[in-house]
């Protein structure tokens, strides 16, 4: 397999950064959901959180790269196979994943950054604050990264469910071509 | 007789509105917020947590030589409250601890008021908190009172009291040191 995408099939890198991004985005979202009802003498009840946002600001570099991979070597063209709705609906879907997955990270620094302090990736190094003074910032920035965090696993899910009729119903290779097939 | 009558109602009118006079009625001073309602909670039993709702408003009325007649009322927004941390101000607002969506003003009403010493009272009222009514009695401590500087005339009291969390169905455990939290209400009064 070769690292850059071709015309037909993936490459490694956008392989490899695919599947890095969906297990970090399912994730994530149980980590999220786990650790908001832990309690206060939990030993997990500060490391959870900083867990969450050190992966979550990584994931948020790894989505910049993907971006810009994507950029630099364009994914293959669609199956054969595919009509117009299929590519039409597949675009939309992709690109609904990659916005709502900015926004959703977006969202959850702007949480923690809403009084200045900045998010400190597993100590190594701190992500300062930058926008500080939306009115409310910490509880309308919580809404969103909450909604939209239900939203993207419900959607990451539908797209997984997709990419399983393609295998199973419609026997073509879209499944197979993200193992490198 | 009509003449009487008229005389004795003219001088009860007097004496009445003397009377209200005497209790006089207190803005709380919003404008220049002179006026801090905070809070303190144990932290593991390692230090002091403290923190403050910064939007309230509210009304008292005083009388130094009939401090049994005071009353006192403070609404207070809760979505207010403020510690400092973004993300624990959030928790705060939320369904484990205030509630604010549901419930997002407390309110205290004085119902009687009665005096403990020099310049000491206990303010027993009705506090509203994450919409459970509860009587709760203040510890007040009268601070001064005089003309301010540019043409007022100001009162000042601050009064504490301690609330169990889970009397007002607050749902989250702090552990055993955090059980119950100090609030702590520092008002000024601007007469109207």
């Amino acid at each position: 397999m070769q690292w850059r995408n071709s015309s037909s099939h993936y490459g490694l890198v956008s392989i490899l950064m695919h599947w890095l991004v969906a297990v970090a985005v399912f994730g994530l979202f149980a980590l999220g959901y786990w650790m908001v009802g832990l309690d206060y003498y939990s030993g997990w009840y500060k490391t959870a959180p900083d867990l969450h946002k050190s992966i979550g600001l990584l994931l948020f570099a790894v989505m910049l790269g993907r971006v810009l991979w994507r950029w630099m070597s364009p994914p293959p063209a669609s199956l054969p196979n595919h009509g117009r709705v299929t590519r039409l609906a597949s675009k939309l879907g992709h690109s609904a994943l990659y916005l709502g997955l900015f926004v959703l990270m977006i969202a959850g620094y702007l949480i923690s950054t809403a009084d200045g302090r900045g998010i400190a990736v597993f100590g190594l190094f701190e992500v300062p604050a930058t926008l500080t003074s939306i009115p409310d910032q910490e509880d309308v920035a919580g809404l969103v990264h909450e909604y939209l965090g239900w939203a993207l696993v419900i959607f990451a899910g539908i797209h997984g469910l997709a990419a399983l009729k393609h295998h199973f119903i419609d026997r073509d290779r879209t499944l197979m071509r993200m193992f490198g097939r | 007789m009509l003449k009487k009558t008229l005389v004795a109602l003219a001088l009860g009118g007097a004496l009445m509105g003397a009377g209200q006079a005497m209790a006089a009625d207190y803005a709380i001073d919003k404008q220049g917020q002179h006026a801090f309602v905070n809070f303190k909670i144990s932290h593991l039993g390692y230090s002091w947590l403290y923190g403050t709702f910064k939007d309230f408003d509210g009304s008292f009325s005083f009388d130094a030589a009939k401090p049994q007649d005071s009353k006192v009322n403070v609404t207070l927004n809760t979505t207010s409250v403020d510690t400092n941390h973004a993300e624990r101000d959030k928790h705060l607002r939320s369904d484990d601890f205030l509630n604010v969506g549901e419930h997002p003003t407390a309110t205290f009403a004085s119902t009687a008021v009665k005096s403990t010493g020099d310049g000491t009272a206990d303010i027993t009222g009705d506090l509203t908190l994450n919409g459970v009514t509860k009587p709760v009695v203040i510890a007040a401590k009268f601070i001064g009172e005089g003309k301010d500087p540019w043409g007022g005339y100001r009162a000042g009291f601050e009064g504490s009291t301690m609330l169990k969390l889970k009397d007002f169905d607050i749902q989250k455990d702090l552990g055993p040191a955090s059980q119950e939290v100090e609030l702590i209400i520092s008002v000024e009064g601007v007469r109207k």
